[in-house]
């Protein structure tokens, strides 16, 4: 049997826009792809550092974090905190030979449900493509429970 | 506060790679108010270690402990039930945090994760600079509140020296002039005739010429 490989993708949605959006990509009926795991945040202000490590350490094959449109944010600069946050992760990520492209900081606003489908379907293509983390196969291969 | 900046992952991996279970303390002084090395950086350094190892095939077990103060022997007492678990130690508090806890479990290799930099004070938030080299004689008094040790990159008396130009220093035009600053602020208090007063020469046997220092406070110390 083959082993098709499903890609497991966690994304941090700002209450206020992304996740508005995803809502509104919902209700027009656009479709994107179930790999997407969304987890609502007030702000992405309140998306820490440590949030995106333990969701790849928990063998998440990619994280992004999607907020508002640059000057948008419901908490002033809540979306610039978090983009700061993910360049620190993507660097740190870089340091312990880990692909920070599975890593990624995305903007959007509340109506964009198209951009939020594309978005999901474009992610999900870019890490299909990267292959599985090899956090989760190491896990996998060590009989490791990913706790996704 | 002092300050620190955690080393290049490449050094800490290398220091720990050769065990198998560590304990990484951290401090809750001044490394968390500079972000170095508090409890939020210790789950940070843990979660990478861990990723990094595992992408390796080798399981790396690492317990996180943050100590209320780690450069004082009673809290790093705190760490007597976790120590015999761990094959080393990563600590991520400032250099006297370390040896505290070298000095403590001497049979235990201890690592530092983190670069002590220097004494300073937050400019704003993420930017930190150096105050303070503890010379150990105190000049702010005569010199409107700008320590001419720390912030003068000649460690001048009585300046300001050729190389002060626009109020910026010679060795990069983003430094400030320190003797700059103290005449800006003598003024600024009506006490310009004071840059006239010569400084003499320092006793640097208060600072680091003099060794190790030590201070013994005979009320307290028993």
């Amino acid at each position: 049997m083959t082993d098709i490989f499903e890609p497991e993708i966690v994304a941090f949605c700002c209450h206020y826009c992304a996740y508005t959006a995803a809502d509104m990509a919902g209700s027009k009926r656009i479709p994107y792809p179930p790999n997407v795991k969304i987890i609502r945040v007030p702000c992405t202000g309140k998306v820490d550092a440590i949030h995106v490590m333990k969701a790849l350490e928990k063998g998440a094959d990619g994280v992004y974090v999607a907020g508002c449109m640059e000057g948008d944010c419901h908490f002033k600069t809540g979306n610039i905190r978090a983009a700061h946050r993910v360049r620190r992760v993507k660097a740190l990520l870089e340091e312990i030979g880990f692909d920070s492209r599975r890593v990624e900081m995305i903007l959007m606003s509340a109506g964009m449900g198209e951009r939020f489908a594309q978005t999901a379907r474009e992610f999900t293509e870019k890490i299909r493509a990267l292959g599985p983390s090899p956090i989760r196969s190491a896990g996998k291969a060590q009989g490791r429970r990913a706790a996704v | 506060m002092i300050t620190a900046v955690r080393k290049p992952m490449e050094e800490i991996i290398a220091c720990v790679s050769p065990y198998d279970r560590i304990l990484l303390v951290g401090c809750n002084e001044c490394v968390s108010v500079c972000s170095a090395g508090g409890r939020k950086e210790v789950a940070l350094l843990s979660s990478a270690l861990q990723m990094h190892f595992l992408k390796q095939g080798k399981t790396m077990e690492a317990r996180e402990m943050t100590l209320e103060r780690q450069c004082d022997p009673e809290y790093v007492e705190e760490l007597v039930n976790s120590i015999d678990g761990a094959d080393a130690v990563l600590s991520m508090a400032c250099g006297c945090g370390v040896q505290t806890i070298a000095a403590r479990f001497r049979e235990k290799p201890v690592f530092p994760a983190v670069n002590t930099t220097f004494m300073g004070a937050s400019e704003r938030q993420g930017v930190w600079s150096e105050r303070c080299q503890g010379c150990g004689d105190c000049v702010l008094g005569i010199t409107g509140g700008i320590c001419p040790i720390a912030r003068c990159s000649k460690r001048l008396l009585n300046g300001p020296c050729g190389g002060s130009t626009k109020g910026k220093c010679e060795i990069d035009a983003n430094v400030d002039c320190a003797w700059q600053l103290i005449w800006d602020r003598l003024k600024a208090l009506g006490l310009e005739k004071r840059i006239e007063d010569v400084i003499e020469a320092k006793d640097w046997r208060t600072s680091r010429d003099g060794g190790p220092r030590k201070i013994i406070r005979e009320d307290l110390a028993s």
